[in-house]
């Protein structure tokens, strides 16, 4: 099991993966939007998106969980 | 029309600028008028103007882009003037001329020139007609990626993508072949997308019906150097040196400097009076810049772009002609026809201080704790923030501008050491760590660097 948290303060642009979806390695799971940039946030191991934590527009702190891979 | 009846003038923007631009409003003795977000209530742009109106949420398309809460402030308080800084609206010919329709004086070149420059195709044609040279690229926007690949085939690989209309380097990407190509048009597609969504929220109207994506030839060892210029009443066109404007990353400005270390004298005088011929061609009137990229080898250069309003590295210019642009585009606008003599003095340059992690540059907004500026001979330092306050996540990570003037190049970077290493912030990541091994840097030190740099010093990481 694998949590992926965020790494700064940003909003939440785009989720990309739905919670049940099969991810790889690498895989673009959401994209967030700090200070105008994009932030892709990838799946670090190959599972299943066991929980997905965050919907488009919400504003998250760095730490905070976005979704658990298993 | 006298200065003195343009005020109050209404700052249309946040943080850095619109607090430099609001210093130059009250020492002319025009009030000034600034509006902000819920997020940004708390900073010193809105302490420091003289009125100051909530237009919104923090979201940008809600407040800064919102083009009718704007001026409906501007309407309460009795604005006679809009400056409207850079980013956000000031370069949507909509609003400009929104605010010349409700009787307000606009701080800028004329709607149709900021039309006819604002989309990077239409600004490279014009720009070939007026003699001013261009990259090989393509004349009609690339539409899909079919035309794209078409696009590319002619000009010949590696290319630049971009977006026609935008700025800030978004959606901008280098294509070395077909693969590329087309995650590359897929990026400006996004991009543009988003621009054109960013547009129509500001009230334009001038949304886009496709991607409108621009193919460039791209040149391997470049340097991007930019010319100031002021356009006159009357038609005459002043240019006030350049700025070299090669440490990028994610093909946005990091440090500036002026004047260019890699240009001839030859080549200077060549791209300053191809600027002037720029100007002229579109009757330019104010402050503008003519963005060049400059074959480092080949010491030759092409027309880039051209950006229709006050740059973020304008106090490069001010520091080596001694003249407040701001203040010259406020005259301007009131129809004053200032003398302008446009000479330099010495050497100076601009570190951007990002609320960035100085390593992979990734976003670090925050809460400040600590925020101490140096001061001193030949130091500058524009700045959006102070102790106290919050750096949130809805902006462009640029938390202050750190200038430097000396005598000589030499002597800049000595006086620049001094003032990274006295520059004291905490809270928000901040790059200062960056600018002090940058101004170590071989190359940089030398002057003979390009666009290039940052990615070489980060190991072809992200650049």
């Amino acid at each position: 099991m694998a949590e992926v948290r965020a790494e700064m303060v940003a909003n939440v642009w785009k989720v990309v993966v739905k919670e049940g979806e099969a991810v790889s390695d690498g895989d673009t799971l959401v994209i967030l939007e700090s200070m105008k940039m994009e932030i892709p946030v990838l799946a670090e191991e190959d599972g299943v998106v066991a929980q997905l934590k965050v919907a488009e527009g919400d504003v998250i702190q760095e730490g905070d969980l976005i979704a658990v891979i298993e | 029309m006298l200065i003195e009846s343009l005020g109050p003038v209404l700052v249309a923007n946040r943080g850095e600028i619109a607090r430099r631009i609001i210093r130059t409003v009250k020492r002319l003795g025009l009030r000034a008028v600034a509006v902000h977000s819920e997020a940004d209530a708390g900073l010193p742009f809105v302490r420091e103007a003289d009125e100051a109106v909530p237009i919104g949420p923090a979201a940008p398309a809600q407040s800064y882009l919102d083009a009718a809460k704007v001026l409906d402030a501007a309407r309460a308080t009795g604005a006679r003037a809009v400056h409207p800084g850079y980013g956000f609206l000031s370069e949507n010919s909509g609003f400009a001329r929104a605010v010349i329709d409700a009787g307000l004086t606009w701080v800028g070149p004329s709607p149709e020139a900021i039309e006819r420059m604002g989309d990077k195709i239409n600004a490279r044609n014009l720009m070939e007609a007026a003699g001013v040279p261009v990259a090989a690229g393509t004349r009609e926007p690339a539409t899909d990626l079919d035309l794209a690949l078409a696009a590319a085939r002619d000009i010949g690989y590696p290319v630049m993508v971009k977006t026609a209309g935008g700025g800030g380097g978004i959606g901008m990407s280098v294509a070395r072949d077909e693969r590329e190509l087309a995650k590359a048009f897929e990026q400006a597609s996004r991009a543009a997308a988003r621009f054109a969504a960013a547009a129509a929220a500001g009230g334009a109207g001038d949304a886009l019906a496709g991607p409108a994506i621009l193919l460039e030839r791209y040149i391997e060892r470049a340097r991007h150097v930019e010319v100031q210029i002021l356009g006159l009443p009357g038609g005459k066109v002043v240019a006030l040196g350049e700025r070299d404007c090669s440490v990028q990353r994610r093909h946005q400005k990091v440090v500036e400097e002026s004047p260019s270390p890699g240009l001839t004298p030859e080549l200077r005088e060549r791209m300053l009076a191809a600027a002037v011929r720029a100007g002229e061609a579109v009757g330019y009137l104010g402050a503008g810049t003519v963005e060049c990229l400059v074959d480092a080898d080949a010491q030759d250069f092409v027309f880039l772009e051209m950006n229709t309003r006050l740059q973020v590295e304008h106090p490069v210019t001010e520091l080596v002609t001694g003249l407040d642009l701001v203040e010259l585009q406020l005259r301007i606008a009131a129809g004053e026809s200032p003398e302008v003599a446009p000479v330099t003095v010495g050497h100076a340059i601009e570190f951007r201080v990002y609320a960035e992690d100085p390593r992979r540059f990734l976003p670090g907004p925050g809460a400040i704790t600590v925020w101490d500026e140096p001061v001193g001979d030949g130091v500058r330092v524009d700045s959006g923030y102070a102790a106290g306050d919050t750096v949130t996540p809805f902006y462009d990570p640029l938390m202050a501008k750190l200038c430097v003037h000396a005598e000589t190049r030499t002597e800049a970077l000595e006086r620049a050491r001094k003032a990274v290493a006295s520059f004291a912030v905490e809270g928000p990541k901040n790059n200062l760590e960056f600018c002090a091994e940058l101004l170590e840097h071989h190359e940089f030190v030398s002057g003979d660097y390009d666009t290039g740099l940052v990615a070489r010093m980060r190991g072809g990481g992200p650049a």
